[in-house]
């Protein structure tokens, strides 16, 4: 690793301690709490819509998320880390085929829709193999 | 006025402020920065420190170089470079520099080497719009048109914005802010785009152009400072330690002893 990759290891672990992002894709639906600055007052403004893309990584990394507001498309790219985001909440899981869902700003109503994902990658908490068969040993015991 | 420091450039990341805003940082290290030479008033007319950054190979380094670094009584460095200094800021000759030299919130200018464009066009080299896309222009959309009049002056004005060669030239970034600094990795987190490329070598002074924060460490931000050993000592010591100034005291006693023969000759 060179001084900059170790260098955003090291702020990345940081940042990683004083919060909890869930571990969330695109055709989520998410409730992003951001917080807004009027004058002097703090407060704390939600923001939900649906994921259609995540991009960069580690510390670079950012989402794009999508609502229609008023009938209008409003698209927010947030960066992860910040600290204008209070909190992330994953309100729906979708299910999707692509990493980028910009199809769907061409689309309106029904057509829009994402269902419902049940199945698949990180519904049920990751278990590692060696976890698997030592809890199938315990089990057979 | 205080000394610089030589850094290498690691490269950009970005960093987030208190506010929750990313500031786009350059990566800037100070790897072993000595002070190597003092010039001083009386000897050479001007006071100033001479620095080096950076491990060279003993092997890779000349001779003469190999004299110069043993007389400071540091490891070789692979990059020089002298900073004007006023008389009270002056260093000794051995002392380390810290990357804690500069505080965090003070601003600074940064000297580098621009990365090399080679032979450009007007167009890249000083923003000239080019010909047209179409209207019968051929072959040279992207030429510098017309270079001055017609027999009177008949010539080209000095100083004509033409192509040639663009990058690899010195270049100085003035009043950029330090972001934080890292005493540890000795690294210093500038605020913005510094000139070069990533591993070139960069000098960083305080800004000319802001005064200096109360704080920060005068004359320098020093790691430690050596102690003066008697010369034999020294000289010891370093014959141990490695081979090329072993070879100088050789070739001193050497030189010593061809002086001292024709001497004796001439006194026969």
């Amino acid at each position: 690793m060179n001084t900059v990759q170790k260098l955003e290891a090291r702020e990345l672990e940081k940042l990683q301690g004083t919060k909890d992002v869930p571990n969330f894709s695109p055709g989520d639906t998410l409730k992003v709490n951001v917080k807004v600055r009027e004058g002097t007052r703090e407060r704390i403004q939600a923001y939900e819509g649906v994921c259609i893309a995540r991009s960069g990584s580690g510390i670079n990394a950012s989402f794009t998320v999508r609502k229609i507001s008023y009938g209008e498309g409003v698209e927010r790219v947030f960066p992860l880390w910040s600290s204008r985001i209070d909190s992330i909440e994953l309100v729906r899981r979708g299910s999707v085929r692509r990493a980028k869902l910009y199809y769907l700003r061409d689309r309106r109503g029904k057509s829009a829709r994402i269902s419902e994902r049940t199945t698949g990658h990180s519904i049920e908490p990751r278990v590692s193999k060696k976890d698997k068969k030592a809890a199938s040993a315990k089990a057979a015991e | 006025m205080r000394t610089g420091l030589i850094a290498r450039k690691e490269g950009m990341t970005r960093v987030f402020n208190d506010d929750g805003q990313h500031v786009p940082v350059t990566v800037l290290k100070v790897d072993g920065c000595q002070v190597v030479a003092i010039r001083s008033d009386e000897k050479d007319g001007y006071t100033a420190v001479q620095l080096g950054v950076g491990k060279a190979k003993v092997k890779r380094t000349a001779k003469a170089q190999r004299g110069h670094f043993a007389k400071a009584k540091v490891e070789p460095k692979k990059k020089l470079a002298e900073f004007r200094v006023s008389p009270e800021n002056v260093l000794e000759v051995g002392a380390t520099l810290s990357a804690a030299h500069f505080v965090p919130g003070q601003y600074v200018d940064v000297t580098g080497t621009s990365i090399g464009k080679g032979f450009a066009g007007g167009m890249k080299r000083h923003n000239f719009g080019g010909l047209r896309a179409t209207h019968g222009v051929s072959v040279s959309h992207r030429s510098h048109g017309s270079t001055g009049q017609r027999q009177d002056p008949g010539r080209v004005f000095k100083g004509k914005k033409m192509a040639g060669h663009m990058g690899d030239e010195t270049i100085t970034t003035q009043s950029l802010e330090i972001v934080a600094v890292d005493e540890e990795d000795n690294l210093i987190l500038v605020k913005g785009s510094v000139p070069g490329s990533e591993g070139g070598w960069v000098l960083i002074r305080d800004a000319v152009k802001k005064t200096l924060p109360e704080n920060a460490p005068k004359p320098a931000g020093l790691v430690t400072v050596r102690e003066a050993a008697p010369e034999q000592d020294a000289k010891q010591e370093e014959t141990a330690a490695d081979e090329a100034p072993a070879e100088d005291v050789k070739a001193e006693e050497a030189a010593a002893e061809t002086q001292a023969e024709a001497t004796e000759e001439k006194k026969d």
